[in-house]
């Protein structure tokens, strides 16, 4: 008896949105096991994370709001590397692109500080976006001009971009005020710039409206808009795009630029309210982790909303663990880390079928 | 009777919607040549797989030797002695030859032991062939023997081919039937599918007809007529092209001087190539693969760019734009590779429809897709040119070959072209769909289009072509008229001599 693949004449549209709900199971199973291995009850970690951030009175009315504060960003940068993805090209620098586009919104808020005024917010949000663009134009460029691999570039210029982040939190941008601390001035207190609550404990702010009209903008250009179709082909079959007249270097410039300027937006959005300020440990991973969410959620615009939520989720629930159970922090990134490791893994479902085959006498 | 070598009992295989092979039988005998004839999606690819491992029946059987044989993989049909050469090589450009053989052998010898055996087994049957040169320098006839010659040294009783001379010049076919016949001496048997019936009707013996997944007919094929043979598996009467003789109107497309340098390690350089197309002409260019076909599409379609004014069309220089504007202006092009350049393989019809179609069939509007107009026009295709599929909802790579060729074609056919560029227009295709795009290539130009056919199948372009060009080594000759042009002046235009004979005279 023997297992094997056989390649479907179409891929599974079943397959195709089950597979991530399937790895959403096993990375439970699994990550179960290893909450055993570290001597926690399994069932009882699994519930505080998925169950007890939404629905246990004693911490709902903290976490609820977090989950969109956490999937905003999530959200926000993920349906931007989703575009790329299409296309065969990789971002996977949108860590690095956030930072510069935090420092970017943060320079303006600085520069500006503490006068008033209405246009210091919308210009925080235009050089946010374009922070990001300019980190993303570097691995473009070279691509186009040199033909290097924008993989490695982008993922590199990440530890720059940290280098730099560094340097102006206790450089440049450190409060004057600060007693010697290094970061910046809370920005989330200067009103002209802050980025505060919508509406009080919902955790809606301006980054996770950004992040809805990302979505939508982004499903009518990759389902009803010509560049949404050049995008798949260039991605599916690189010589019929170019039979049908897409050119390549056009194609990374506009990928690049719209992953990074969307990063760059959350990056800016982050620093001007959940997370206050410019420090050296600003940034928490969320440009890695959306390349998790944009392929759970199967790299369309409306996955990727429900594979932030699932993921900010895990964040919200992983600090509940990490408090209540005194989990390891490590833990819940090994978690998150399972969850990419069985989606791709079960991907292979939606391609083949998987057959048991009875060897026959010969 | 004697036992045969291969027997096969009421073999049947259903895929979902499709049943391609309904109880099967037939048998070759030891040291017989037997043809495989059928149109494309006729079932013989699934037979032939079965044979070879690749799949399993759903029922029937089959005796090897009398001995029942149910291969579970080609590793096993192998041990049996069951050889095959594939329609498409399955080669490494930049691997050499030994180390193309070595990958697709069991158990595979030191290279330099392979590289002698390589040389024996080459010059045992007439097959020369230099081990240790690379698998990328190589012409299309030389790559077919690396692969004949991996099978052959896997010494089998049974070798199947599929199509093998479709890449081949007149000169290699003669070649390569030599060693057939060589085999055959040996007491080998072979199983040989091709469309080519002349080629069927002198080199085989035993033909058995699939139509449909059924056998629908067995004969000896050297007693049937090339038509006949054809209407035995098309099922009726064979439609010939035919088109009234045209008077050439103006210069739609021409080419000065064209250069371009190779785009790939392994393309070919195209060197100062000129012609001049009229409306209602047909242009057929020979010549044997990668002598620079696929780089001269690429330079009239605009995927490569050349000098502005070495490509123009109606008077006006395109050199430089891209395939869309030359779109716009009436040049229309069908690359070889059916999946991967001409369609996108997991697209479905309706958006690879779109994916030329966009601008003269008015598909986009503001840049937003007018997904009605799409499917209509991709509907309008599968209606007009008979595209046999559950409908434009399908990818391109479940439509067989012949279908999905008629389906590019058609594609460019329907959006009125002025120029239209074809290469390969019938590669892999069976005679009626042939015989289809050839009929619509043919009054297209009727029409007053101009039309270029790029082809390795002479007969096909002595038979559509009203003027004749050879491309050798990225050159192409002076043309001349289809009509009075012997077989042996277009073997010294395609060997490249004939332009050198003009600068003599």
């Amino acid at each position: 008896m023997m297992l094997r693949l056989e390649k479907r004449s179409q891929p599974s549209k079943l397959w195709n949105w089950a597979t991530p709900v399937l790895a959403v199971v096993l990375t439970m199973i699994a990550g179960g096991l290893l909450f055993m291995a570290l001597g926690k009850d399994p069932f009882a970690a699994i519930k505080l994370i998925f169950w007890d951030p939404l629905f246990n009175p004693r911490f709902a009315a903290y976490s609820r709001p977090q989950l969109l504060v956490k999937a905003g960003p999530l959200i926000l940068i993920a349906v931007g590397l989703a575009v790329g993805f299409r296309a065969g090209i990789w971002n996977i620098g949108a860590e690095g692109q956030y930072i510069i586009g935090a420092l970017c919104g943060a320079a303006v808020a600085l520069w500006f500080w503490p006068a008033p005024g209405w246009y210091i917010f919308p210009l925080m949000v235009l050089a946010g976006a374009f922070g990001g663009w300019v980190w993303a134009m570097i691995p473009a460029i070279l691509k186009t001009r040199f033909n290097t691999n924008e993989i490695l570039v982008s993922l590199l210029l990440v530890y720059v971009a940290e280098k730099i982040l560094a340097a102006m939190a206790v450089g440049r941008m450190r409060n004057p005020d600060g007693a010697g601390f290094p970061g910046s001035r809370n920005i989330s207190q200067y009103p002209a710039a802050a980025n505060n609550e919508l509406i009080a404990n919902t955790g809606m702010h301006w980054g996770v409206v950004a992040a809805f009209i990302a979505v939508i903008f982004t499903y009518i250009m990759l389902h009803r808009h010509v560049l949404g179709f050049h995008v798949q082909l260039a991605g599916q079959a690189p010589r019929a795009a170019r039979f049908a007249g897409v050119a390549p270097a056009r194609l990374v410039v506009l990928c690049l630029g719209f992953s990074g300027a969307l990063a760059g937006l959350a990056g800016m959005f982050e620093v001007a309210g959940p997370a206050r300020l410019i420090s050296i440990d600003f940034n928490s991973y969320y440009g890695f982790t959306a390349i998790i969410v944009a392929f759970l959620g199967r790299l369309h615009p409306v996955g990727i909303v429900l594979a932030g939520l699932l993921m900010a989720l895990t964040y919200v629930g992983g600090e509940l663990a990490q408090m209540a159970l005194r989990m390891p922090s490590a833990a819940i990134q090994v978690f998150q880390g399972m969850l990419l490791f069985f989606l791709l893994a079960v991907d292979v479902l939606s391609n083949y079928r998987i057959r048991l085959n009875v060897r026959e006498a010969m | 009777m004697t036992e045969p070598l291969l027997a096969i009992e009421g073999l049947t295989k259903a895929y979902p919607g499709v049943i391609a092979n309904s109880d099967v039988t037939f048998s070759i005998g030891k040291g017989e040549v037997h043809a495989l004839l059928g149109e494309n999606g006729a079932g013989k690819s699934t037979l032939v797989k079965a044979i070879y491992g690749l799949i399993r029946p759903d029922s029937g059987r089959m005796l090897w030797r009398g001995q029942p044989y149910a291969p579970n993989a080609p590793t096993q049909a192998r041990a049996a002695g069951v050889a095959m050469v594939f329609q498409h090589f399955s080669l490494f450009d930049a691997l050499d030859v030994a180390e193309n053989v070595a990958l697709g052998m069991d158990n595979p010898p030191p290279i330099r032991t392979l590289a002698a055996r390589i040389r024996e087994v080459s010059s045992a049957y007439g097959l020369p062939l230099d081990p240790g040169r690379l698998v990328g320098d190589l012409s299309a006839g030389e790559r077919q023997r690396v692969e004949i010659v991996r099978c052959l040294l896997q010494d089998p009783h049974l070798l199947i081919m599929d199509e093998p001379t479709s890449v081949l010049t007149p000169q290699e076919v003669e070649i390569l039937f030599r060693t057939l016949r060589q085999l055959r001496a040996e007491g080998r048997s072979i199983l040989y599918i091709s469309h080519k019936l002349e080629e069927i009707r002198t080199l085989c013996e035993n033909a058995t007809v699939l139509r449909l997944g059924k056998v629908v007919g067995r004969c000896d094929p050297r007693e049937k007529s090339a038509r006949a043979l054809a209407e035995m598996m098309v099922g009726t009467a064979l439609h010939q092209p035919e088109r009234e003789q045209q008077r050439p109107g103006d210069v739609l497309l021409e080419v000065k001087a064209l250069n371009m340098p190779a785009p790939s390690a392994f393309g070919t350089s195209l060197k100062d190539v000129s012609f001049a197309v009229q409306s209602g002409e047909i242009l057929g260019i020979g010549g044997v693969a990668g002598n620079g076909q696929d780089e001269l599409l690429g330079a009239l379609s605009g995927e490569l760019r050349s000098a502005s004014a070495a490509v123009t069309v109606k008077g006006e220089n395109v050199g430089h734009a891209g395939p869309n504007a030359r779109r716009a202006m009436g040049l229309l092009c069908a690359p070889e590779e059916r999946l991967g350049h001409a369609a996108a393989p997991d697209m479905s019809l309706t958006e690879n429809a779109l994916l030329t179609g966009a601008w003269r069939e008015k598909l986009v509007h503001n840049g937003f897709i007018n997904a009605r107009r799409t499917r209509a026009f991709a509907e309008r295709i599968i209606k007009r040119f008979d595209v046999r599929t559950p409908g434009p909802h399908v990818v391109a790579r479940a439509l067989s070959g012949g279908n999905l060729q008629k389906f590019v074609i058609g594609r460019e056919i329907m959006q009125r072209p002025e120029v239209l560029v074809v290469n390969q227009p019938t590669w892999g295709v069976d005679a009626s769909a042939a015989a289809a795009i050839r009929q619509a290539l043919m009054d297209l130009a009727q029409n007053g289009a101009a039309v270029v056919v790029i082809s390795q199948d002479l007969d096909e372009i002595l038979e559509i072509a009203d003027t004749f060009a050879a491309l050798n080594g990225g050159r192409l000759s002076a043309k001349r008229p289809v009509r009075g042009l012997t077989m042996e002046a277009i073997g010294l235009m395609l060997g490249g001599a004939e332009g050198e004979n003009d600068a003599a005279a």
